[in-house]
C-alpha cells in the first residue's frame, strides 16, 4: 500500500479518547450510554475506547457490560471491574491505568448528561486546552426537570463557590469533563477530597497548577431512570466541602 | 496562599484603613466629612454586596436554561438505542 499523505502532517501520533464510566447499578443505563458513545464517536471518526469500571454492582451491570463487549468488540469496550464500591477518585486512577488514550473523558453513566461528547473534543482542539469542563450555567447549557427550589439551591451554591474560590470556571460540581491524560494523572495526585468535592478540587487545583481550562455548555437531563436527591444532607456536605477547599487551596 | 488567608489579609487591610480614617489613629486630622463618610462604610458595603448577591442569584435562576429539546432528543435516542441493541442481540 502506497504511503498516504496525512492531512495533519505534524501529527505523528493519533489522538485517542478513553471514556471512563464508573458504574454502580446502572444495568438499564449502561447499554444506552455505550450506544450513544459508539454512535457519536463513530460518526466523528475520532479514535476512542470505553472503559467500564463496575464496583461489584448487585444488579448485574457487569453482565450487561460483557454483552456490550461482545457486540462492539474488546478493543472498544474495556471492562475493569472492582470488587466493591470504592469511590470516584480511585475509579479514575484504576481506569487511567488501563487507558490507552492520550485523552481521558469522564462522565456519569446514568444518562444525566446529554452525550455531547464530540463538542468536548472539538473545544479541546481549539486552544489545546489541558482540561475541558462541561458547564450547565453558560451558553445553551442547562437543566431539564428541575423545579425552582433545585435551581435556586444550585445557583446559590455556585455563586457562593465563585465568591469564595474564584475558580475561573463556571460549573465546579459538574462531572462531564475531558482531560489530557497527563493532566488528570497530575491532578489526581494533588487532590485529597472525596466524592464530588473531589471534582471541585480538581478544577481549583488545575487553575493553581496553571493548566488551561476550556468550557462547553452541557445539558443535564434529570435522571431518566431512578431518582436524584438534593436534601439537607447533600447541602450540608457541600458546604463542608466548600469550606474545606476554601481553607486549604 | 490559600483563599482563606487571602480573605483574612484583604479584610484586615480594609478594616485597618477604615479604623485609621474613622478613629484618626495616626492623628492625620482628616477633615470631618471624610470621617463621617468612612464610618458607616463597612456596613454599607456589606449591605450592597448582599443586594448584589441576591440580584445576581435571582437573575441567574430566572435565566437558567431548561433543556426541553435535549430531553426530547435523549428520549428519542433511547428508543433508537434499545431497538438497535435488541437487534444486535442484547438481552435487557
Amino acid at each position: 500500500m502506497a504511503s498516504r499523505k496525512s492531512s495533519h502532517p505534524n501529527r505523528d501520533r493519533v489522538d485517542k479518547y478513553s471514556v471512563l464510566l464508573p458504574t454502580y447499578n446502572e444495568r438499564e443505563n449502561l447499554p444506552l450510554i455505550v450506544w450513544l458513545l459508539v454512535k457519536y464517536f463513530g460518526e466523528s471518526g475520532y479514535n476512542y475506547e470505553v472503559i467500564v469500571i463496575d464496583d461489584g454492582s448487585p444488579d448485574g451491570t457487569l453482565e450487561v457490560a460483557e454483552q456490550l463487549q461482545k457486540i462492539y468488540g474488546e478493543d472498544k469496550i474495556l471492562l475493569r471491574p472492582r470488587a466493591k464500591k470504592l469511590g470516584l477518585g480511585t475509579a479514575y486512577i484504576h481506569g487511567m491505568r488501563h487507558a490507552t488514550g492520550n485523552f481521558i473523558i469522564i462522565m456519569d453513566a446514568d444518562l444525566s448528561h446529554h452525550v455531547s461528547v464530540v463538542y468536548f473534543v472539538v473545544k479541546q482542539k481549539e486552544a489545546n486546552y489541558d482540561l475541558v469542563s462541561g458547564t450547565r450555567y453558560r451558553g445553551n447549557g442547562g437543566v431539564y426537570g428541575w423545579d425552582l427550589r433545585r435551581k435556586l439551591i444550585s445557583r446559590g451554591a455556585n455563586y457562593l463557590t465563585q465568591v469564595l474560590l474564584r475558580p475561573g470556571a463556571t460549573d465546579l460540581t459538574g462531572s462531564f469533563r475531558l482531560y489530557k491524560k497527563k493532566v488528570l494523572e497530575s491532578l489526581v495526585e494533588h487532590c485529597v477530597s472525596k466524592g464530588y468535592v473531589f471534582q471541585m478540587e480538581m478544577i481549583v487545583r488545575a487553575r493553581q497548577l496553571n493548566y488551561t481550562v476550556g468550557e462547553v455548555p452541557i445539558s443535564f437531563v434529570d435522571r431518566v431512570y431512578g431518582e436524584s436527591k438534593l436534601g439537607g444532607n447533600e447541602i450540608v456536605s457541600f458546604v463542608k466541602g466548600l469550606l474545606t477547599l476554601f481553607a486549604t487551596t | 496562599m490559600t483563599k482563606l488567608l487571602e480573605w483574612i489579609f484583604g479584610v484586615s487591610l480594609v478594616v485597618a484603613v477604615w479604623a485609621l480614617v474613622t478613629f484618626d489613629l495616626l492623628d492625620l486630622s482628616l477633615p470631618q466629612p471624610y470621617r463621617e463618610v468612612a464610618w458607616p462604610m463597612p456596613l454599607y458595603l456589606l449591605v450592597s454586596f448582599g443586594c448584589y448577591s441576591l440580584a445576581t442569584v435571582g437573575y441567574r435562576v430566572a435565566t437558567f436554561n431548561d433543556c426541553e429539546e435535549a430531553a426530547k432528543e435523549l428520549q428519542e435516542q433511547i428508543k433508537e438505542a434499545r431497538e438497535d441493541l435488541r437487534k444486535k442481540g442484547l438481552k435487557m
